[in-house]
């Protein structure tokens, strides 16, 4: 483990040197044993450089625990700074030596009682990191004092040993009540840090407990409660800057009660937003925009408030902050392009910038290009196409062609994608060929001007794979405009075998088959040749795309006409862009790694470590493995776009591009390969369609159910009671509203009762409940499980009112019981909205 | 949460390492500094590692301190900006302490550090990275090293460089030390640090600018009296909402204008809407005050004329030709000028003017780069260079766009284009001694470009 040391390290510094073998470590053991017993003057100098050399040892990741009983019987001093790194070194090995760490829990309780504070504080931090298990006994008392103790320091400490108490034994910490105790001081202690810690060690206890604890899922909600957030609030600025991030990212689910509430909240942190903390102002950016959602223009006015500050602290810190906040202005830019379109020279890279930083600019700069600044954006990317920067040179040349294929007026960019092609660059050349072939699939009206440049470039300075095929496919999509498109091909297929990348060659075969159809008596010969090579091919791709070529045109050539060259459509939408469901999920976490990293939190972290943001997760997952897998863009969701007027009309045309194309099978591309990734990782966590066995009409039955759009199944419809309560029998809400609010409102309705046996005789599949209840005009979200655990999503709206109610419902078929959970826009109604649920379930089953 | 902490040389080996939560393996560091070093875009071009990353549902944040890498890991999902500040603090922190960062000042004073360490994060959660707070919880002594031998961090390294009038010893001095003698030095450093970017274009026209300032403060004064900072009174926040990017203003109507700015959390601005006022109770060690942003046209400290020729087949000329319009009384040091070069070119032979003092030039055959040094250039003079290249084969297209920009790096003490001033530091102290108050300004470049 231990990386092996340099041996120019020795001469250069000789303070913690370093050890050669064991043999040192076993000296160090002789040494510190002849001083434990000494009472000499002068011995806590020597005691510290033998500490100092073993911390080193550590630190450079030597195994140091053999000396653990000489290190404990050292210990006994008064001199703090001995203390400290006896403290350290076994807080560091303890875990691993859980019989000699009792030694340690003699001295350590001791100081736990010491009159000095910062004893007291020490010793009782190196008491909770002891991280043994069946230490924990000794762990409750001085905890205990500790959270009562009258010195602020001891008080942090404790709260945050209660927490690492919890994380060696759950039981023991709920037990002894430390969660109560610590809920008491964050609500009335006098030192903000304590407060703080509190909040952080409460929300990682409860969040644990909350899946199996009711009682703490409720007083997790009720940190989000009214009097609870604005207690912090008022305290703001009592906290310190890093507690000021944990408050307000509290604060960001808070649910205000009305708009006056949203505006007390602002103008109390605006001024947060001068803090030359980025961290702080990227959480108060966070509350703004989620306080913001529900209004439109409000929302628009956050964007216009926040622009300013984050372009200083991206302009004012090192590059990694600035990168950062850089990360979420991205965000934000690619949100709202139109509120960034004047501020594009903001976006302008500067040449000694990093790689990382560069490729943000460069796609600010194209999702902001727009009619008025295109002229300067492309005038500035052309300069980084020049460049000498490799990388940067590439990307800017992509830039360009995006900012083409996303205008209506092309015109003047392609002729700056063919001024390219005659700087004679192989690596310009070879990205400018891409982005022609991109252009000529979505403008095939350029086609003339395009392939007259084209037409001139030499194949032998294109080597990159990908751009040859380009150029390949180009030459068989417009043979019959390019004079001498048979005989370039010709010359490639002669060098067959020097040509390495697979890719290539099955180009190659395709274009070849083009030309041929179009020019036969040209290609002829060059056809033959590909498909004998092709056939005698290693690759297997290869070989089989030569096999059906060849018999295609064995059994009859205007079929393989309609297979290699059938009509085209142009494309409108490329499937490469992230769907707006997985843009919408990171938006919600924003101020974290999901927007670094330009993925929703379940795509990169184990579930147990999401955190803060765990909140929907379980919900998240289970619609949107629903939706992709359902391969649809729903009709709502597009519909939902159009309400949101930040999204930008690009962005609206793509949600609309499939349904333009009207081919069925391009949908699931435009899902994302991300959101396929959604689907295998969800679909183990909650086991989605395993009860179906895989019968594909009562499948699709099903998806049109979990999104609610199945009306038109709407079985005989028992004649509902007299109800208090009238239900909208079209309600319609998209998953995204959905989520949103589940996270945002408080369950005000959770009850345990039971089903009646019909109804779990009726249950076979979790499909089976979704139509009764609709015919009670209860909509399913999403629902999963397999016997004997169901689990439901359900919502249903109030006639003629928006008022959404939204239910969790898990049944457990063998114990016959049925969990709730009711959410409800309007908490006045959500009882006679529980009962008119129970009524409908208790309805289940009966004939 | 932050699971570790660990701070690791440029060669890749620990000099601190500190495990708060232990869910992330021992072997971080290493799996850390290999994917740093040979980080990959794209799978095939070499770039320089983001400072965020994830390698197995660890992730890995780290910024780079005088080559040191300062590097966190956790599993969980947080705020990136809260990680990366808190790593930049911690380095100044530990800094403050050991007056010098640097590799061999971290060595030295590792148990100090742990003692740091301690207290500004447990269990994962960030405690307090104030300077002040914090000496309260450290008994180690630093040790002192050699200042001179690395540069130290942060902006006001500016001020070690060249200029005799400023006592560099003071910022190099350690927040907890004492002096021989036993007392204290009671003084304040300001620093007015500004980072300037600007484009020519090929026409010599200003395509952006923009000025990036920093009011930075380190305080040695005992008994933390409150400060008053006057700044310009014609001083406004915001270009009023006429024009976003404020090209139009014209440059000689006096006000300094701020597209915007922000302050450190010790900053009242009660009076500051009234007289331009900052009052603040300074705490220990080094702080920005103020950052700000300026995009109002300024007068650029530098014009370049760049002419590339073809002379021959293979053989072309550049002409470099640098005007300082500064004051004359004012000088700018270690200047820098660098110019990317036909990829094809083999050899280059320099002229310089005659009499030049103080200036080198150098070919950098591996990227293809002309590299002019000059060690001081004083207000209002011109220097030129002069550089035949050759090449090893024949010129095609247009020699411009196989050549450039120039780049240019400097520092310039004593000056700031944006004429934003600290018109008076008054010291709310009723001590028998005055203490000394050093105001200083810099401009630095920070991104300085010609195109050809």
């Amino acid at each position: 483990m231990a990386p092996p040391p340099p041996p120019a390290y020795n001469q250069r510094s000789p303070s913690p040197s370093q050890p050669s073998g064991k043999g040192e470590v076993s000296d160090l053991k002789m040494q510190l044993r002849q001083l434990a017993g000494s009472r000499a003057p002068g011995t806590d100098d020597a005691k510290r450089e033998l500490f100092k050399k073993v911390i080193s040892y550590m630190t450079i990741g030597i195994d140091v625990s053999s000396v653990f009983s000489e290190m404990v019987m050292c210990s006994a001093t008064s001199d703090i700074v001995l203390k400290k790194m006896c403290y350290l070194y076994v807080g560091n090995y303890a875990k691993h030596n859980p019989d000699l760490s009792l030694l340690t829990i003699n001295f350590l309780q001791r100081d736990c009682k010491d009159e000095d504070p910062m004893i007291r504080g020490l010793a009782l931090r190196s008491l909770c990191s002891l991280r043994v298990a069946n230490l924990v006994e000794y762990l409750v008392g001085p905890l205990g004092s500790g959270l009562k103790d009258s010195n602020n320091y001891v008080r942090t400490v404790a709260t945050v040993g209660v927490l690492k108490l919890y994380h060696i034994s759950a039981s023991t910490c709920v037990d002894a009540d430390f969660p109560t105790t610590l809920k008491h001081l964050m609500l009335n202690d006098p030192d903000a840090q304590v407060v703080a810690n509190c909040l952080s060690a409460l929300q990682e206890i409860w969040s644990l407990e909350a899946s199996t604890s009711e009682e703490a899922s409720k007083e997790r909600e009720a940190l989000l409660s009214k009097p609870v957030v604005y207690y912090f609030l008022n305290r703001i600025k009592e906290f310190s800057e890093w507690a000021q991030c944990i408050v307000l990212e509290l604060v960001s689910k808070y649910v205000p009660s009305d708009s006056n509430d949203i505006f007390d909240i602002m103008n109390l942190l605006e001024d947060r937003l001068q803090h030359a903390n980025g961290a702080v102002v990227l959480a108060t950016t966070k509350v703004f925009l989620q306080l913001t959602l529900s209004m439109t223009d409000v929302h628009q006015q956050v964007y216009e408030r926040i622009k300013a500050p984050l372009l200083t602290l991206v302009s004012s810190g090192s590059p990694e902050q600035s990168y950062a906040v850089l990360s979420h202005l991205h965000l934000l830019v690619m949100r709202a392009p139109f509120i960034f379109s004047s501020d594009y020279k903001h976006f302008y890279c500067q040449y000694n910038e990093p790689f990382y930083v560069k490729k943000l600019k460069l796609e600010m700069l194209t999702a902001v290009a727009n009619e008025s600044n295109t002229y300067e954006i492309v005038t500035e990317l052309c300069e980084y196409a020049a460049n000498v920067d490799i990388p940067i040179a590439r990307e800017s040349i992509r830039a360009v062609g995006k900012i083409a294929l996303q205008q209506y007026d092309v015109n003047a960019i392609v002729d700056r994608l063919l001024q390219f092609l005659e700087m004679e660059k192989d690596h310009v050349t070879a990205e400018t060929l891409v982005l022609v072939k991109d252009l000529l699939r979505k403008y095939p009206q350029w086609s003339h001007d395009c392939i007259a440049v084209v037409g001139n470039i030499s194949s032998k300075n294109v080597q990159e794979p990908k751009a040859k095929s380009a150029l390949i496919w180009m030459l068989g999509e417009y043979a019959q405009d390019m004079q001498d498109a048979p005989y370039i091909l010709e010359s490639l297929i002669e060098n067959w075998d020097e040509e390495h990348s697979a890719e290539v060659r099955l180009h190659l075969l395709t274009a070849i088959m083009k030309c041929f159809l179009r020019r036969p008596p040209e290609t002829q010969k060059a056809l033959g040749d590909a498909l004998a090579a092709g056939l005698a091919d290693f690759h297997q791709d290869v070989h089989d795309r030569a096999l059906l070529y060849y018999r295609l045109l064995q059994y009859d050539v205007s079929v393989a006409e309609r297979v290699v060259n059938p009509p085209k459509q142009a494309v409108s939408v490329f499937a490469d862009t992230q769907s707006s469901e997985i843009k919408d999920r990171i938006f919600d976490e924003f101020n974290s790694l999901s927007v670094v990293y330009q993925k929703p939190s379940y795509m990169f972290t184990d579930k147990e470590h999401r955190g803060p943001f765990a909140f929907s997760e379980e919900l998240g997952s289970l619609s949107i493995g629903v939706e992709s897998a359902a391969n649809i863009v729903s009709a709502q969701r597009v519909e939902a776009n159009d309400q949101d007027l930040l999204l930008s009309t690009s962005e609206k045309e793509e949600s609309r591009g499939p349904g333009n194309n009207g081919s069925a099978y391009d949908a699931p591309a435009y899902d994302g390969s991300a959101a396929v990734n959604a689907v295998s990782t969800q679909l183990d966590l909650v086991s989605l369609d395993h009860t179906s066995p895989t019968s594909a009409p009562s499948a699709s039955l099903a998806i049109d159910d979990l999104l609610g759009l199945g009306l038109t199944v709407a079985p005989t419809p028992a004649p509902p009671p007299p109800p208090a309560l009238e239900l909208n029998a079209k309600a319609v809400l998209d998953a995204n509203t959905f989520q949103q609010k589940w996270r945002q409102l408080p369950i005000s309705v959770s009850q345990e009762i039971s089903v009646s046996p019909q109804g779990l005789a009726a249950l076979t599949t979790p499909q089976a409940l979704l139509r009764h209840m609709q015919g009670q005009s209860i909509n399913c979200m999403a629902s999963g499980g397999q016997a004997p655990n169901f689990k439901y999503f359900f919502f249903a709206q109030k006639a003629k009112e928006f008022s959404n109610y939204l239910v969790e419902c898990v049944i457990n078929s063998s114990s016959g019981k049925a969990q709730l959970k009711i959410k409800a826009d309007d908490q006045n109604t959500s009882e006679a909205f529980s009962a008119l649920f129970q009524s409908a379930l208790s309805k289940f089953g009966l004939p | 949460m932050i699971s570790q902490f660990f701070v690791l040389s440029q060669r890749g080996d620990n000099i601190v390492f500190r495990d708060y939560r232990g869910d992330v393996q021992k072997g971080s560091a290493e799996i850390f500094f290999r994917k740093v070093k040979f980080w990959k875009e794209d799978g095939e071009e070499e770039a320089e590692a983001p400072p965020v990353f994830n390698v197995d549902g660890v992730n890995y944040f780290h910024v780079k301190v005088v080559g040191l890498l300062f590097v966190a890991t956790m599993r969980t999902n947080i705020s990136p900006s809260l990680v990366l500040e808190l790593l930049q603090r911690i380095a100044r922190v530990i800094k403050d302490y050991l007056g010098v960062l640097n590799e061999d000042s971290l060595r030295k004073n590792f148990v100090l550090v742990y003692e740091l360490l301690d207290e500004v994060i447990d269990f994962g959660y960030v405690q307090t990275t104030s300077t002040e707070v914090l000496k309260s919880y450290v008994f180690n002594e630093p040790i002192a090293v050699d200042a001179g031998r690395l540069p130290p961090l942060g902006p006001a390294s500016l001020f070690m460089q060249g200029s005799k009038r400023m006592p560099g010893t003071a910022i190099t001095k350690s927040v907890v030390a004492n002096e021989p003698g036993g007392h204290k030095r009671e003084e304040i450093f300001v620093d007015i640090i500004e980072k300037i970017s600007v484009t020519f274009s090929s026409s010599g026209y200003i395509l952006t600018s923009e000025i990036d300032g920093t009011i930075q403060m380190k305080s040695y004064l005992t008994g933390n009296p409150e400060i008053r900072l006057a700044l310009n009174d014609d001083l406004t926040i915001g270009s009023g909402g006429t024009s976003i990017y404020g090209y139009g203003g014209s440059s000689g109507s006096g006000g300094v204008i701020l597209d915007d700015c922000n302050f450190h959390e010790s900053v009242h601005l009660d009076s500051f809407d009234v007289d331009r006022t900052l009052s603040l109770v300074p705490p220990d060690g080094e702080f920005p005050v103020m950052n700000y942003r300026i995009t109002q046209e300024f007068k650029p400290p530098f014009r370049i004329n760049t002419l590339i020729e073809e002379a021959g087949q293979l053989r072309a000329e550049v002409i470099l030709k640098i005007r300082a319009e500064f004051l004359s009384n004012i000088t700018a040091n270690t200047v820098v000028v660098q110019m990317p070069l036909p990829k094809y070119t083999t050899r280059v032979s320099f002229e310089l003017e005659p009499g030049a003092v103080g200036q080198t030039t150098d070919f950098k055959e591996s990227n293809k780069r002309l590299e002019w040094s000059l060690k001081k250039i004083l207000g209002g003079s011109e220097h030129t260079l002069r550089a035949k290249l050759t090449f090893s084969q024949e010129l095609h297209g247009n020699i411009t766009k196989e050549a450039g920009p120039v780049s240019m790096t400097f520092t310039i003490p004593m000056y700031n284009p944006s004429r934003l001033q600290v018109k008076y530091l008054q010291i709310a102290k009723k001590s028998k001694t005055n203490p000394y108050r050093w105001v200083r300004y810099v401009t630095q470049a920070n991104s300085y470009v010609a195109r050809l």
